[in-house]
């Protein structure tokens, strides 16, 4: 079994209209992973019914017993998120604020506080109609530990392609280079880089692959909306070509990207021969590559 | 006035708003524009601005002084984020784990853990006319941007009074860095596009800045492609839409060269108006 990540460092490069048309491309040979866990859209294309839902629990937040509560305003003295702040007469915890350290527990002198275990969140195991079985998670608005749902996503995605013999796992990634994007490329195989050739699209990509140059994983990658600036493609391609990364393809800016989500299908489903085609070239590409023994 | 620029999709045009937006307004009045995505921070990359000021930021994370510790195993005890290990006869630091609670720190009874700073980022503050331009952008392979989005905020309070506008160009999603993002606004500006994932995604950003009580609006980018579901759902709940930005391939173009686009697309223009307009009003009437 491989593990394919796809990740854009910038957001909106197309990332999960490329992942679902894999999607559906791979079918029954493949587990898909959302692992763009704070705005998961791949649901909306591939419309899973769920088969099992659990809570996530991660971290810790603190929590004030009053009865015991002395107000002596230590907690908030050695604080350093400033999660504790004196209002209305009492101490209150800030929940978006505190991190789970558990700092202000260990040194309140009335042992006023405890930390509970916080409920960040849920991951779903579906069907989706394309028989590709599809690993998902809501993060819970402005929750902290993004990465560690990320890892369990990925953890029960590969469990589920190794119990099945699956051949490959696909994950979408989120954007950016922080905490999410390293959790999703943690053990992969290959990297799908998916960008635009506009300056910001450059400039993220630059960031992105020197995180992954970091982990020593195999990249390729591909150019979408290509034909909107073509210096910069070239820019682009000239970047892959002295980092050691494949350029898989280019894809052309085309509202049909757009035109099919609106209607809840992948590119492939909505039966656009020409992008199909580019599409299913690049997936053979992947394959291929991400099968390849490293050297 | 701190307004906060946000979507919970990434790519729906943030940084395209912010930084024509500031450029617009600092025709009129002092603003000060700063880019908090310091994943990926794009907003410099179209505002040609002198450079003023040039700072490294750290973050403290404990240094293990091999020669004061008694190797009691507290510090790895106190770690709530597994930063911490004792190892037989050594104590191991994480550095990419660690919160900088300084819990292990300060309980160690013979201070064998004081905090030491680590490059974990770089601050740039320019200046172009009456448009102040600051960005912060992570070290490739930290993996925590709340700390360094803090300490830029603070930067911006430090050097910016209360005369200036401040914008503030947030990263995508929902998770921790939006909420640092936005917590100090007093007004934030969705953008979203007309598309089943702008609206899935806006519903979620709408979530969060009603949990913070924030004050809110919504801008569509790209009008005209997708469906008009963004605009039935903000009828139904009653959220403003301040704008629509015209869906136009030229923007794209523009865009992918790092020009900005209301000087040359008249319809972008008048709707970046509009925004503009509601924000002085915002202004006069706290004022």
């Amino acid at each position: 079994m491989k593990e394919i990540v796809i990740i854009s460092g910038k957001g909106g490069t197309g990332k999960t209209s490329v992942t679902a048309a894999f999607a559906v491309l791979g079918g029954s040979s493949i587990v898909v992973a959302d692992c763009d866990v704070d705005a998961a859209d791949m649901h909306l294309l591939l419309q899973p019914v769920v088969k099992k839902e659990e809570d996530f629990y991660s971290g810790f937040g603190a929590v004030i017993d009053y009865n015991k509560c002395v107000s002596c305003g230590l907690c908030a003295n050695i604080c350093r998120y400033h999660a504790l702040s004196w209002e209305d007469g009492k101490y209150k915890v800030s929940g978006l604020a505190c991190e789970g350290c558990g700092y202000c527990a260990r040194v309140c002198p009335s042992e006023a506080i405890s930390m509970v275990e916080l409920n960040v969140g849920k991951l779903f195991i579906s069907d989706t109609k394309v028989d590709s079985i599809m690993v998902h998670a809501r993060l819970r608005s402005g929750a902290d530990n993004s990465g560690k749902l990320v890892a369990k996503v990925k953890q029960e995605a590969r469990q589920i392609a190794e119990a099945t013999a699956k051949e490959f796992v696909v994950v979408d990634g989120s954007p950016g280079i922080g905490c999410p994007v390293v959790s999703s490329l943690s053990g992969a195989d290959f990297v799908v880089l998916v960008t635009e050739p506009t300056v910001s699209g450059l400039h993220d990509l630059k960031r992105v692959s020197e995180l992954v140059a970091k982990f020593h994983i195999p990249a390729g990658c591909i150019i979408n909306k290509a034909d909107i600036n073509h210096a910069v493609t070239q820019k682009v391609e000239s970047f892959l070509s002295q980092n050691n990364i494949v350029h898989i393809g280019n894809l052309p800016y085309d509202e049909t990207f757009t035109k099919a989500m609106t209607i809840g299908q992948t590119i492939i489903e909505y039966q656009d021969e020409d992008l199909a085609a580019l599409l299913k070239a690049n997936w053979e590409q992947i394959k291929q590559l991400s099968t390849k023994e490293r050297t | 006035m701190k307004v906060t620029i946000a979507s919970g999709k990434g790519g729906t045009g943030k940084t395209t708003l912010s930084t024509n937006l500031a450029m617009y307004m600092a025709q009129q009045q002092a603003v000060v524009l700063c880019d908090l995505d310091v994943e990926e921070p794009n907003s410099g990359l179209f505002i040609q601005g002198k450079q003023i000021h040039q700072q490294k930021k750290f973050k403290r994370i404990p240094q293990w002084n091999k020669a004061a510790c008694i190797l009691c195993g507290n510090c790895q005890e106190v770690c709530n984020f597994h930063a911490v290990l004792k190892l037989g006869e050594r104590v191991m630091v994480f550095p990419e784990l660690c919160h900088s609670c300084y819990a292990c720190s300060e309980l160690c009874p013979v201070n064998a853990l004081p905090m030491q700073p680590i490059p974990m980022g770089e601050l740039k503050h320019s200046a172009a006319g009456k448009l102040s331009f600051v960005d912060a952008r992570l070290d490739i392979g930290q993996e925590q941007a709340v700390p360094l989005i803090a300490q830029t905020l603070d930067y911006v309070d430090s050097k910016f009074d209360s005369t200036f506008l401040k914008l503030y160009d947030a990263p995508p999603g929902t998770s921790c860095p939006v909420i640092e993002a936005t917590k100090s606004a007093d007004l934030v500006l969705l953008i979203t596009e007309p598309t089943p994932f702008g609206l899935h995604d806006l519903k979620l950003t709408i979530d969060t800045m009603r949990e913070l009580k924030k004050d809110f609006a919504v801008i569509i980018n790209r009008y005209g492609i997708g469906n008009d579901d963004v605009l039935t759902y903000c009828a139904a709940e009653g959220i403003k839409v301040l704008a629509k930005l015209p869906n136009e391939r030229k923007i794209a173009e523009l865009y992918s060269r790092g020009e900005l686009i209301y000087p040359q697309v008249p319809e972008f223009a008048k709707q970046l108006k509009l925004i503009a307009d509601f924000i002085v009003s915002k202004q006069r009437h706290s004022a």
